[in-house]
């Protein structure tokens, strides 16, 4: 059974209603119940936070995993509202060749990363699985850890990927809510609410070692994007358990396309969310991105977050300006020549798919982390561990 | 010796004072794991503090590149002519995987002893039998000296005794959750019939575990989060210590056994004296 047919049985609304009146000691703690009354308005976020500190210290000690994500391309055939590379964007689009995302890649590598996630738009002629199995390829002699964030695809494509050296695959849901995802999304592939649900199980049974999921919250209220991604980690824990089971927490950033967020999720939700997970999902690993700003993110490191990016580009070439010889318009998923004075610009390059918020270098965010007590892990996986049997 | 005789006192000679593993002899019973420090700063104080002469290192955190790769650089903080270095496999979920980097850590460290651990739920880490025991029969042959980490499982333990592993390393309890040996009868069904050194690994939360253990009789103790996730990593190093051999001591002068009731103060086969 997937995690479809869990999700469409979920009580969600009586969940969240049970969230809005729980008192932290209904639910007993455990499961979904449990998580439903950490995320009450009513829990001592103080409190959460001192109980949520000591568990991910039991776990994951004093250590954070550091890594980048290397954007290989800005095509897209979606049109989804709140994200910049949406097709209908009149941006300036490229996809790199692998060998020059060997070139963007051996810049992360000298700022120490060792591991990459790989990130793309989807598009199935320029973003092929041969193209991403290509990309891994290349840097799986090298790379201790390689993971993609891609647009869904089917099992037989991961598996080649997988074969290739990937390690992870991280596809975020959006929203969990069915009706907001029909409204955000309105042509394209990813359109498909069950197919996108579905892809962590696909990806595990072609044998990604690490999954991760998430919603990205300003779509709809946080509380039940919250309640159902525990769901999810549920249901992955369970039927997918050899995985290491990540939830990444993004916040909507402005984009391209000028979408604004739909709900607030302020500070403080984001805070609880954090430690409601931990403490019901002590194992699970938390992501957190250069989205949020740096005073957030320090903050956010004793309380559970277990992976942090840094100095991160979020367009194709944006570390080392691979690709600005390819760059080209495209308005309405066509491809418009540009006139050459734009092309020729020094500093013209493809369009972000968001703006980042944490602008601190790698070596910055490491010293950060050093002097709050904590080791900066560049290295904690080994390429060995992805090869094909 | 002669001073402790004359006081009319006798050292059980079947428990012998030092650890031997694969002909090799430590002082020490305490073997520290190096994850979750801070700092290599700290992990290498703590250490030194703890007295241990063997540490196990997770090679995914280690550079096997031989490069000499700056930003994988735990060993550099592990002064391998005081330490016995013993590579751990952690990260492997299959026997194929742990092979495949136990090849590669021997190569990088120089190190032919192994932690074997093949945890495929991420979860609790809990390890797999099926695959530790054919990855132990493989490298074994290979020339390892092999540590396996195991449930605390007796028949698992002989059956890795049997194929040439060097000790076997039975959890108290899963890692990281400090919640000390709750899987005692087993280990003391382990600890009765070893012919190799039996090392309690993972769950040992406080000294008093540590020191449980050793008075159970186990040959040595595996201990990493308790002391790298406390305040002061360096002290609490010492109180391990300080626990291990308090243990250990215990057990070779050998504890009083546990009664339900009082003893009886005058003997009841008191009027068989003539």
């Amino acid at each position: 059974m997937s995690f479809v047919s869990t999700f469409n049985s979920l009580p969600l609304s009586e969940l969240h209603k049970f969230s809005l009146h729980a008192s932290v000691n209904d639910g007993s703690g455990k499961g979904l119940a449990g998580f439903a009354a950490l995320i009450s308005p009513a829990a001592e976020l103080e409190e959460l936070a001192r109980r949520a500190h000591e568990v991910t210290l039991r776990h994951f000690g004093r250590t954070i995993r550091l890594f980048a994500p290397l954007y290989l391309s800005n095509e897209c055939i979606n049109v989804c509202r709140f994200c910049g590379f949406s097709r209908d964007n009149p941006i300036l689009r490229v996809t790199l060749t692998p060998e020059q995302v060997e070139m963007e890649a051996r810049y992360l590598w000298e700022q120490g990363f060792r591991h990459i996630l790989l990130v793309a738009g989807e598009h199935p002629h320029f973003v092929s699985g041969n193209y991403l199995r290509d990309c891994v390829a290349r840097l799986h002699p090298d790379w201790p850890s390689i993971s993609l964030e891609v647009g869904p695809m089917e099992t037989e494509d991961y598996r080649r990927i997988v074969a290739a050296g990937a390690e992870g695959l991280v596809v975020y849901q959006e929203t969990y809510d069915r009706s907001v995802y029909s409204a955000m999304h309105k042509s394209g592939p990813k359109m498909d609410f069950d197919w996108r649900l579905e892809t962590p199980e696909r990806a595990y049974a072609a044998g990604f070692k690490r999954l991760g999921i998430g919603a990205l919250l300003g779509l709809a209220d946080w509380r039940i994007e919250a309640l159902a991604v525990a769901a999810h980690v549920d249901y992955l824990l369970r039927n997918c358990w050899q995985a290491q089971v990540t939830v990444s927490i993004p916040r909507l950033r402005p984009a391209a396309g000028e979408f604004q967020p739909m709900v607030r999720v302020a500070d403080r939700d984001l805070v609880q969310f954090v430690c409601a997970l931990r403490l019901t999902y002590p194992e699970v690993g938390i992501v957190l991105s250069t989205r949020e700003s740096a005073k957030l993110r320090d903050g956010l490191v004793p309380l559970g977050v277990t992976m942090m990016s840094a100095g991160s580009h979020t367009e194709p070439g944006g570390y080392t300006g691979q690709g600005r010889e390819e760059l080209h318009l495209t308005k309405g998923g066509r491809r418009v020549e540009l006139s050459l004075p734009l092309i020729d610009s020094e500093g013209e390059h493809a369009t972000e798919q968001f703006q980042i918020a944490d602008g601190r270098s790698p070596s910055e965010v490491a010293g950060i982390l050093s002097r709050m007590g904590y080791e900066p892990v560049w290295k904690d996986w080994e390429g060995a561990l992805n090869e094909a049997s | 010796m002669a001073d402790r005789r004359k006081a009319g006192l006798v050292t059980m000679t079947d428990k012998p004072q030092r650890l031997r593993i694969a002909s090799r002899d430590f002082t020490s019973r305490l073997i520290m794991g190096t994850g979750k420090f801070a700092s290599g700063e700290l992990m290498a104080a703590a250490i030194e503090a703890s007295g241990a002469e063997m540490v196990t290192v997770a090679l995914r955190r280690a550079d096997l590149t031989g490069k000499g790769d700056k930003f994988a650089n735990i060993l550099t903080f592990i002064d391998a002519k005081k330490y016995v270095l013993l590579p751990n496999t952690s990260g492997a979920r299959t026997a194929e995987e742990a092979c495949r980097l136990a090849r590669l850590g021997r190569e990088a460290t120089g190190s032919d002893w192994l932690k074997l651990e093949i945890h495929p739920d991420p979860r609790y880490l809990l390890p797999d039998p099926i695959e530790t025991l054919k990855a132990a029969e493989i490298l074994v042959k290979e020339g390892f000296t092999v540590l396996p980490y195991i449930h605390a499982d007796p028949v698992l333990a002989k059956r890795l005794q049997d194929a040439g592993c060097a000790t076997v390393m039975p959890l108290g309890s899963p890692i990281g959750s400090a919640r000390g040996i709750e899987t005692r009868a087993s280990i003391e069904i382990i600890l009765e019939q070893a012919t190799v050194p039996v090392v309690i690994d993972a769950g040992l939360g406080a000294p008093s575990h540590a020191a449980e253990a050793m008075e159970m009789g186990a040959d040595a103790v595996l201990v990493n989060t308790a002391i790298a996730v406390a305040a002061d990593p360096v002290r609490m190093a010492g109180a391990f210590q300080a626990a291990v051999e308090a243990g250990r001591a215990a057990y070779e002068i050998g504890l009083a056994p546990k009664r339900r009731e009082a003893d009886a103060t005058s003997p009841l086969t008191g009027f068989l004296t003539p």
